[in-house]
């Protein structure tokens, strides 16, 4: 019989996964491309959206709208960087804010306006809402799941990104742009294929996340501090950072809200002030 | 060409920027019209002299120092807490309820501060977030003196000057917030226009260079940050005494998002940028009252975008644009 401290930091790991599923794609865009994307949530939104949608109306199984959710996301993200982002890869910090707060307050408009004010239901197949029972402690099959995804995702870009050509092209682009045009890279493409990937990986880590945190229109501003959060502590540009930083935040938020419910969610607040002014460049950063 | 040689000094540029122009004295003169045109909204206009004190103060750390805040609502609502937990342990007097919040809320601006002026970029923006988050948990916990989620509760505010009674139509509450308004708009023009508002200025476009002309770029910001927690301190304890309650939203981070909003509507960096922007914004959110909020989120979300793409200065930085060319045509 294990005593519950283990069960708080299995539930804490799976919270700690999901932020990082939802945030990935953010250390992507954020993190390499140094472009301040509060509309982040609202790709993950859009996917949540798509998985519901698909899985309610069209009887799709959970699985197979996972790939949708991501190619979704990524496609509508494509149009917005080349009608909007791109005008502000250079622009001030102020700027980049701006408009995607604002985009985020468009989405939170036209979700309530196609889908309604309230929760959206989701079913998961029985396998998945079991639980596994070891050593008297109840592990639920769906976070053991998140962990896997969120290690494979992991593994995959961190692999992607330091050892293939599009990741060395995406690093020299982002360095020093012009040079990398000088070498013959075609830098909006690329620009354009890490922002897609970055907002694909959002609505994937969007479909994932309601099971568990539900879904409306509010979703987009909601978790949207939460993923800044651990991009930011988990230092721009590094994935294995951000992985880092959602297991500390998430297994700090929940051991918090178990044994000192009375704070609530101020113990994430504080950690992160905490390790910021401890490491301003967050827990891995390069730059 | 002596007036040439004259205008690049810096003292004649200094004291060319304080003269009042007669736009100016028209908005001020402008500003008493709901008196005699809409006597039904006072309280509207009220709310909007106190929205536009906060964005004033937001634009003096944001336009000036270029300090981007998503958490200053943090000091609104520390000055709103204090005036009215003055107010509910027995000390109703405004106008000391007003100095005790600055001094309150420039007390916990210039802790902060410390923090703040070591930071830029997305490390700053986050702290400052982070900084907003932590202070509305933190009032949201200690229910035993805030109220927690019902709001602080038995609020009155005594007569303005022994006098004034504040009344259900708001004439007290709109001249009382006005006057107030106007003398620390004095003050954050003062400011502005003096060698250490030209600074700040200096600092915005280059934290690092400015101490090497002898700026010292971190004491600077945490000058004007102390300053314009108080300001934002002064508009919170206002909007208690008039409206004699608070309530945990005078933290919330849509608050520090509203203000944003605004200062950037009307034109970051230019002392009358928060004023239009909180004017135009409170007016069209109480004409649109009657859409459901999410709705409301929706235009307002692509206003910013238009504004960020055709009015990168705001409004009244398109207007000033639009008067350049008029005049060299």
């Amino acid at each position: 019989m294990l005593p519950p401290v283990f069960g708080v930091l299995f539930d804490g790991l799976a919270y700690g996964m999901l932020l990082f599923l939802l945030s990935v794609g953010q250390s992507v865009t954020l993190g390499m491309m140094n472009f301040i994307n509060l509309a982040h949530c609202s790709f993950a939104m859009l996917g949540g959206y798509v998985t519901v949608g698909l899985m309610n109306r069209y009887g799709f199984s959970f699985f197979a709208t996972l790939p949708c959710a991501f190619v979704v996301a990524a496609f509508v993200s494509i149009g917005f960087e080349r009608t909007l982002f791109r005008r502000l890869y250079r622009a001030s910090e102020l700027d980049q804010v701006l408009l995607t707060v604002g985009i985020v307050f468009i989405s939170i408009g036209v979700a309530a306006y196609f889908f309604g004010t309230d929760q959206q239901p989701l079913l998961l197949p029985a396998y998945l809402r079991d639980s596994l029972t070891f050593l008297g402690t109840r592990f639920a099959v769906y976070r053991l799941f998140l962990l896997g995804i969120a290690l494979v995702i992991t593994i995959v870009l961190v692999l992607v990104l330091e050892y293939t050509r599009f990741g060395a092209r995406v690093r020299a682009a982002v360095d020093n742009e012009r040079m990398a045009r000088g070498l013959g890279i075609n830098v909006d493409r690329t620009f354009a294929i890490t922002f897609a990937l970055g907002s694909g990986l959002a609505g994937l880590g969007g479909a994932l996340a309601i099971e568990i945190v539900g879904l409306d229109p509010y979703f987009a501003l909601t978790y949207l501090v939460y993923v800044l959060i651990v991009v930011s502590v988990g230092g721009l540009g590094s994935i294995s950072g951000s992985f880092l930083a959602a297991i500390v935040l998430g297994i700090s938020d929940i051991a918090g809200k178990y044994y000192v419910p009375q704070v609530g969610a101020f113990l994430i607040y504080l950690v992160m002030i905490t390790l910021l002014m401890w490491r301003p460049l967050g827990l891995l950063g390069r730059r | 060409m002596a007036l040439a040689e004259k205008a690049s000094s810096p003292l004649f540029y200094l004291r060319a920027q304080t003269q009042w122009r007669p736009v100016e004295i028209a908005f001020w003169l402008a500003v008493l019209l709901p008196y005699a045109l809409f006597p039904n909204y006072l309280s509207l206009a009220s709310q909007i002299a106190i929205a536009g004190m906060f964005a004033l103060s937001l634009d003096l750390i944001l336009g000036y120092a270029g300090i981007v805040s998503l958490g200053h609502a943090a000091f609104f609502g520390v000055g709103a807490y204090t005036a009215g937990l003055l107010s509910k342990h027995g000390w109703g007097e405004p106008v000391s309820g007003l100095v005790a919040a600055a001094i309150v809320a420039g007390l916990v601006g210039y802790a902060t501060s410390f923090v703040i002026c070591r930071f830029r970029h997305l490390a700053l923006i986050m702290l400052t977030l982070g900084f907003g988050l932590l202070l509305a948990e933190l009032a949201n916990s200690l229910g035993w003196l805030t109220g927690g989620m019902d709001g602080l509760q038995g609020i009155h505010t005594w007569k303005l000057l022994g006098y004034f009674h504040f009344d259900l139509y708001g004439y007290t509450a709109f001249g009382y917030a006005l006057a107030v308004l106007f003398v620390v708009f004095l003050f954050a023009r003062r400011l502005i226009h003096s060698p250490f508002g030209l600074s700040l200025r200096g600092i915005r476009e280059n934290f690092v260079r400015m101490p090497a002309i002898g700026a010292p770029s971190r004491s600077h910001i945490r000058t004007i940050y102390t300053i314009a927690a108080a300001i934002a301190g002064i508009a919170g304890a206002l909007l208690t005494e008039t409206t004699q309650t608070v309530s945990l939203d005078s933290l919330d981070l849509s608050r520090s998002a509203d203000v944003l909003v605004m200062l950037v509507l009307g034109g970051a960096g230019r002392l009358y940028g928060g004023l239009v922007g909180a004017v135009i914004y409170m007016v069209a959110r109480d004409q649109f009252s009657g859409i459901a909020p999410q709705y409301w989120y929706f235009w307002i979300g692509l206003l910013l975008v238009a504004v960020v793409i055709l009015l990168p200065n705001g409004i009244l930085g398109g207007l000033a644009k639009l008067a350049l060319r008029g005049s060299r045509s």
